[in-house]
């Protein structure tokens, strides 16, 4: 089981408030992500619900009882830390051996459980060395091993492939992936990396600044994010965002967002001309970063577009993937996706204007 | 120091140190072992002849020598084991967040700024004395007779004021070990169930053996010459009770005026501590390179 709750969490350093009251539910076996940007206390968070830091107010349940005050190593929990942790003068066998070593497990059975997570994580060869003489992945996998070995009810992961090279983090991420589908125990993972996040997760926890700006899965969250923040954090590269004056289904906007796989580029004609910029060509896609009056467009393309710096060219959005966002930058009439080119079109004026 | 030539120059440039501190040391100790084969008495000037090996014989066949050899390794090692095992409960203790950290900081290192003799003497008079001695005083004020500590555990007392001495640097030196611990490894270890005695056996004290290691190098090249602490309270005695082998030297030159000997002794000495060393250097080396 791993049903962990928050009712009204809040925390301060010093009268200084980094969680601001909060809620949230996380099911057993889901996988679980918390993004946000650096300092808005993702780590707090997960340090919380760990038992490593006191919570100022509110209360957490796990499994449906409040552990607020139950000690860490009583929580049932397994974390993995950013730093690895490992202890550096033991061998790695003794490291996964540690946690089971605490509870008074035979001799025999430490070692059989030890050889058998070594195996599932490919370190059945290096089980006698110590720390300093693995790399960086195999630390990573160490690491997770001491966590799977207890057998927790919940894995609590912060930023844990931050210090991994950009490949290892794409292959550990898969890891990971597996491990989870494998063992179907709840993982909270922290990150400040959207790709993580949204390939990872069943469910993202978006941060900012102590607060909770949305939960919902990946797709949710890019379909229909709530505000200008969750809609410009998920997704690569980022929204591009528009300054406009209208009214959109009666409430006025000021603000529309349109992702870059989501505007069209055309030789002939489209809501916006403009003059292609830098061009980033990753072989598979193309990032076209393209002047409009007033602002810098971002466009996704196809791996051979055409175009090259200085063309002229014009931009669409498709219609009913643009975002509106009022003043204070929620999104507006955010389940009406349909919407009238007629709205598309007379926006293209203010831009031109 | 890649190429030849940079090889050389870093050689050539540290010549001028390496050969002052070589005359440093090999002068007086040339001057030294010849000294030990002459019979060389201060009461009788002039009168230096070559004796061979009978100095060794007689300073090594002296009963005193093999009390004041003991001594040695008793003072030592009560030392090292005081100053250890206190230095760490204090570097624990100063790494809790208590209020005024900053002034029991301070006064914990107050000690080792204050001179051998002067806190010798402060003991002898101020503490350990029979009759005023606070000591004194606290023992008559319980209803117990009151202890003359220097004529009655002499050894014990001298070590009590050298570890007085020292505590401070082994508790500074494992303090500044303690805290280039990574926290994140005791808190692991706190979720993996380990708790406040395992996390200190199992994580920090490994985690400090280097400074350990450090501390009994420093400690014993220094705890091996302990002389001001015992001419200032015992004098070496009662009878040879308190006499390490630095003292001894000292009495045999200095005190029976017989140069000769005491060079002798000051060559065993030697070949002690080196034998000391090498055994320091192998457990070090060992350590090290973890
Ligand atoms: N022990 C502490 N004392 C005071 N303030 C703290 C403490 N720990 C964290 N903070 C503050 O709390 C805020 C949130 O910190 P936290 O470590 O949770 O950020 P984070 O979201 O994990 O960021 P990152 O992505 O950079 O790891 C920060 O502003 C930080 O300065
Ligand atoms: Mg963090």
């Amino acid at each position: 089981m791993g049903n962990i709750t928050l009712k009204q969490v809040t925390k301060n350093f010093d009268g200084h408030e980094v969680i601001q009251p909060l809620d949230l539910s996380i099911e057993n076996g889901e996988f679980v992500v918390f993004v946000g940007p650096s300092g808005c206390g993702k780590s707090t968070m997960l340090r919380m619900i760990a038992g490593l830091e006191d919570v100022s107010s509110g209360k957490i349940e796990i499994d449906g009882q409040d552990a607020t005050e139950t000690p860490p190593a009583k929580r049932g929990l397994a974390m993995v830390f950013q730093s690895y942790a490992l202890y550096p003068h033991m061998s790695v066998r003794n490291n996964i051996a540690f946690p089971l070593k605490r509870t008074k497990m035979d001799a025999a059975l430490i070692k059989d459980k030890v050889e058998k997570v070594a195996e599932t994580l490919n370190l059945a060869a290096y089980l006698d060395r110590r720390p300093g003489q693995l790399s960086g992945g195999q630390r990573q996998r160490v690491a997770i091993g001491r966590a799977i070995v207890r057998e927790p009810s919940a894995f609590l992961f912060d930023e844990p492939l931050s210090n991994l090279d950009a490949a290892l983090r794409v292959n550990m991420r898969l890891e990971i992936s597996q491990l989870h589908k494998d063992l179907k125990t709840t993982m909270i993972y922290v990150t400040h990396d959207q790709v993580e996040a949204m390939t990872m997760a069943d469910k993202i926890v978006v941060f900012n600044a102590g607060n909770i700006e949305q939960v919902g899965s990946p797709m949710a969250l890019y379909r229909h994010p709530v505000n200008k923040f969750v809609a410009g954090f998920i997704g690569s590269p980022k929204m591009n965002f528009i300054d406009i004056e209208e009214t959109v289904e009666g409430q006025p906007v000021t603000c529309m967002g349109v992702r870059p796989e989501h505007l069209v580029l055309s030789d002939t004609a489209g809501t916006w001309k403009g003059k292609v910029g830098v061009l980033e060509h990753l072989g598979s896609d193309t990032f076209l970063h393209v002047d409009i009056p007033g602002v810098k467009l971002t466009v996704r393309a196809d791996g051979n577009c055409p175009y090259e710096y200085g063309d002229e060219v014009y931009v669409s959005p498709i219609p009913n993937q643009v975002h509106y966002f009022d003043s204070i930058g929620n999104a507006v009439c955010n389940e009406s996706i349909a919407r009238t080119t007629a709205s598309v079109s007379s926006i293209s004026k203010t831009a031109d204007s | 120091m890649a190429t030849t030539s940079s090889r050389f120059l870093g050689r050539a440039m540290v010549s001028p140190a390496v050969v002052l501190l070589f005359i440093w040391m090999i002068v007086p100790l040339a001057m030294t072992i010849y000294y030990s084969f002459l019979n060389y008495n201060l009461l009788m000037p002039g009168m230096q002849e070559f004796i061979g090996w009978l100095n060794y014989e007689y300073f090594l066949t002296d009963p005193a020598f093999l009390e004041s050899f003991y001594n040695t390794l008793l003072l030592v090692c009560g030392v090292l084991a005081i100053t250890i095992i206190g230095g760490t409960a204090i570097a624990v203790l100063l790494d809790q967040a208590i209020v005024g950290r900053n002034i029991v900081r301070i006064l914990v290192l107050a000690p080792f700024f204050v001179m051998p003799t002067v806190s010798a003497l402060v003991w002898k008079n101020m503490f350990m004395n029979p009759v005023n001695g606070l000591f004194a005083h606290l023992f008559t004020f319980f209803g117990f007779e009151a202890y003359d500590f220097l004529s009655q555990a002499p050894l014990a007392s001298i070590i009590l004021i050298v570890s007085w001495q020292w505590l401070p640097f082994a508790a500074l030196i494992l303090l500044t070990a303690i805290q280039s611990l990574d926290q994140e490894q005791l808190e692991a270890a706190e979720l993996d169930g380990a708790g406040p005695m395992a996390r200190f056996f199992l994580i920090v004290v490994p985690h400090l053996s280097r400074a350990i290691t450090a501390v009994i190098l420093i400690e014993t090249i220094f705890l091996l010459s302990v002389f001001a602490e015992i001419l200032v309270t015992t004098n070496g005695g009662p009878g040879y009770a308190s006499t390490n082998i630095t003292y001894l030297i000292y009495s045999q030159s200095l005190l029976d005026f017989d140069v000769g000997a005491g060079s002798a002794g000051g060559i065993i000495a030697v070949i002690l501590a080196n034998i000391v060393a090498i055994f320091l250097m192998r457990m070090i080396g060992k350590n090290l390179e973890k």
